[in-house]
């Protein structure tokens, strides 16, 4: 057992330590998606206590985090340097659409709230 | 007779409705129901006045023509009013002053000259420069009421008032309201007329008499486009009638007659207008009966009161006092020919030419001439000698004047169709009530009834025989009859009724009732029935609901499945009572969690955003990239302001706006959303790519 647990922890620190070389503007992607990602589950949890009442409501909210999310997540493999697919696409234009992109999904969103 | 029981009401009701509704629009001359509806619509408010001023000329003019008593006790209140509005001419509009001085004309207030000149002077200033076809009517209808009332005024330029008017006139005869106007309409036709009637009247000179001719044309060809009903009315109505000044064939008409005849009066000569079209007009007012709304009266009223005495033609209304003539009592036909106001008509012959039985088959067409009865104003005729039967019959009558020089100052419209009712004692007769064997009709009992009376026969059957009843109806002159109603009832001791039509073919009515294939419908009820025989029509002055007597009936015993007599009302008006209430199911509003479980979880989901914040500052990000140069800048800055204000637009379009607005707003958003960010990222894509290859 002990070797297994110091064999997690070894890939743990060599993930970190992976990690740490990613450019900081992938990290502020990572934790945009994180803080997205989180925002539904508080949400879901929500419903999950008091019931799902206004419905679309609740469904708005979790979609238009979830949504956002997908979004970003398209944005980094974009912007990743390492992603050769995407090498003639400046960053510039991946995040004009990320703007242009939530600026429409958020208009459905509010659409739909109710 | 003594015995005969009265028919129930309901069976009264529709005899009377069946025999009166297709002659309740007859046409008969203005009466006093006129003058107490008239009363009745044009009664004054709590403190004495009839509303506007508009209104309360409108009663004082239908009070005046109809003699009535009551506009005397109304006088000083009105005339009040009207010397209001008088005393400041200046501050009032034409309207007001028009109908002012039309009220005082009307109830003969005494008005000081001062005022008048004052009005006078107002409104000969507006006569100068109005191209408005309402202005000219009510200037010139205000001069000339005062002129009536003794007042002394010229129009010194009638002949230029009189073409302005007249340049408002169209080719069909109608007339615009103003110079502007596209429109054209029938009512501001009447309008001009008698704002042209009025000019005339106030001329200091004689007016160009080739003008006249010209309105005259004019007038011709408006009675062109005249409409008509079938029976002889003729009305006016607007050719559209979705225009913007739409009034309806009443108040149309009105005008109409009203300017016609006020233009007939004034122009030398006679207008050429057939005499049937301004006859119809005065039927189609009289044909209003009593009219709904006090507009509606003033003008049916006025109206016949200018159809009354004319210079085109006056038409003279035949009508009936009755229009039901009973055999029995050997009624008298009479016929009444008088002007629309009932005022005798001049010497003059009424013939019956023609009768057409109700599916409009000529019974006779002999040629009889009435009798006339100089006392009562009332030609007659007996129609015994006439050999109808009783129903529903079309006369038709002509009418010629006596003395040649009538026929151009009276309508009579030659024929006139009248419906009438014949009424009689209808004979019954053969009756026969009997009970017969099912199989071979062996008939078992008969006796003779005498529907005349009261009868009481007893009979007993079971449910393999037949009841039979017949009878005949013959009507005075011996054809058979075919009444309306034909029922025969059956009445259990337990009140259940049950009703059967006596179908009537051409020699007798006969009714079999076969109790085999009824004991399901009587419920299986045996014992004793009542029956009772109805006969009815509106032509049978004879109609019964009469007992015959009562059936003992032995009737199987009921099987278990069949079905219950329906409860009885105990009292058969409770159905009329009211019903029971309706409780309304609504929805329940859904359930809501506490509202502090909410708000923490509000709270908590910025928990994340937090965190993404905190998460930032960690990685050490900065605004460095941020433009330095104030071109740029601004354009960064105003890219991220536009961002912002799509999103607050979201939560307005969430909070109020619809999404058509916000797309709108959207759009425009949108547009400079994409034109600074283009500047903005295009500048940092430019700086980036520069750093890499410096």
């Amino acid at each position: 057992m002990p070797r297994a647990a110091s064999d997690a922890k070894l890939l743990i620190q060599s993930l970190n330590k992976a990690y740490a070389a990613t450019p900081t503007n992938l990290k502020i992607i990572d934790l945009y998606v994180i803080c997205a990602v989180a925002t539904a589950v508080i949400q879901v949890a929500y419903m999950g206590l008091v019931g799902s009442f206004p419905f679309n409501s609740f469904l708005s909210g979790v979609l238009s985090c979830i949504g956002t999310a997908v979004l970003a997540v398209c944005l980094r493999i974009q912007v990743n340097k390492d992603n050769k697919e995407f090498k003639d696409l400046p960053p510039e234009r991946a995040f004009a659409d990320f703007v242009l992109c939530n600026l429409v999904l958020h208009l459905v969103i509010m659409n739909f709230l109710g | 007779m003594a015995g005969r029981r009265p028919a129930p009401p309901g069976l009264l009701v529709l005899l009377l409705a069946a025999a009166f509704a297709p002659i309740s629009s007859a046409v008969r001359p203005v009466s006093d129901a006129h003058r107490s509806a008239a009363a009745e619509l044009f009664a004054p408010s709590a403190d004495g006045s009839f509303g506007d001023l508009e209104r309360t000329y409108e009663a004082v003019r239908t009070f005046q023509i109809l003699g009535l008593e009551k506009y005397k006790s109304v006088t000083g209140k009105a005339c009040k009013f009207a010397a209001e509005k008088l005393a400041s001419p200046a501050s009032s509009a034409t309207k007001d002053l028009f109908h002012a001085a039309r009220i005082s004309g009307v109830l003969g207030c005494s008005v000081d000259a001062g005022v008048y000149d004052g009005v006078v002077a107002r409104l000969k200033a507006v006569i100068k420069d109005t191209n408005s076809l309402l202005e000219f009517y009510y200037t010139v209808g205000g001069l000339l009421s005062i002129k009536e009332q003794g007042h002394k005024i010229v129009l010194s330029d009638a002949e230029s008032t009189f073409h302005a008017i007249k340049a408002l006139s169209q080719s069909d005869g109608r007339w615009r309201y103003d110079t502007n106007s596209a429109e054209s309409s029938t009512f501001a036709a009447g309008i001009a007329l008698e704002a042209l009637a009025g000019v005339v009247a106030l001329a200091d000179a004689e007016v160009d008499p080739s003008m006249i001719g010209v309105v005259k044309n004019d007038i011709v060809k408006l009675f062109d486009t005249i409409k008509s009903y079938d029976d002889g009315t003729f009305y006016f109505d607007e050719k559209h009638v979705d225009a913007t000044e739409y009034k309806g064939p009443i108040m149309t008409s009105a005008s109409v007659v009203r300017g016609v005849t006020s233009f007939a009066t004034v122009a030398s000569g006679k207008l050429n207008i057939p005499g049937e079209k301004v006859l119809g007009l005065g039927k189609f007012f009289l044909g209003i009966g009593l009219p709904g709304s006090a507009k509606d009266c003033f003008n049916q009223i006025e109206s016949l009161s200018f159809l009354e005495n004319n210079r085109v033609f006056i038409p003279l209304i035949l009508s009936l006092p009755s229009k039901v003539f009973s055999l029995t009592s050997k009624d008298q036909l009479k016929v009444e020919v008088t002007t629309v106001f009932g005022s005798a008509a001049p010497p003059l012959k009424v013939n019956l030419v023609q009768v057409l039985g109700s599916d409009s088959k000529v019974i006779t067409s002999e040629n009889k001439e009435l009798q006339f009865d100089l006392d009562n104003n009332v030609h007659y005729l007996d129609i015994a000698p006439l050999k109808i039967d009783v129903g529903k019959y079309s006369l038709v009558f002509e009418i010629s004047l006596q003395e040649p020089e009538h026929e151009s100052v009276y309508a009579t419209g030659g024929r006139n169709t009248e419906n009438v009712f014949i009424t009689g004692l209808i004979k019954v007769d053969k009756a026969e009530i009997g009970i017969s064997d099912n199989d071979a009709g062996t008939v078992e009992s008969v006796q003779k009834l005498d529907l005349l009376k009261d009868t009481k026969v007893s009979l007993s059957a079971n449910h393999l025989q037949k009841l039979r009843l017949s009878f005949q109806l013959a009507t005075p002159l011996g054809h058979t009859f075919k009444p309306h109603q034909v029922f025969l009832k059956l009445k259990h001791e337990s009140n259940v009724e049950h009703l059967f039509v006596v179908p009537g073919s051409a020699r007798q009515f006969k009714i079999v009732l076969d109790f085999l294939g009824l004991v399901e419908k009587f419920y299986y009820l045996s014992g004793r029935y009542d029956l009772e025989l109805a006969v009815g029509d509106a032509a049978m002055e004879n109609s019964f609901l009469r007992p015959l007597g009562h059936l003992e009936l032995d009737l199987p015993e009921a099987p278990e499945k069949a079905p219950r007599p329906p409860a009885q009302a105990v009292d058969p008006f409770s159905k009329f009572g009211p019903k029971a209430e309706i409780s309304h199911i609504f929805r329940s509003p859904e359930k809501r969690p506490p509202k502090e479980l909410s708000l923490a979880f509000t709270g908590l989901t910025l928990l994340p955003f937090i965190g993404f914040l905190i998460g930032l500052m960690r990685l050490g990000v900065n605004l460095k990239n941020f433009p330095s140069l104030p071109g740029p800048a601004a354009f960064a800055s105003l890219f991220h302001a536009g961002i912002g204000a799509v999103l607050l637009l979201y939560v307005l379009f969430w909070l109020k706006l619809d999404l058509f607005t916000t797309l709108k707003y959207l759009g425009f958003l949108g547009i400079f959303l994409v034109f600074v960010g283009h500047r903005t990222l295009s500048y940092l894509s430019s700086a980036s790519t520069k750093q890499k290859t410096a």
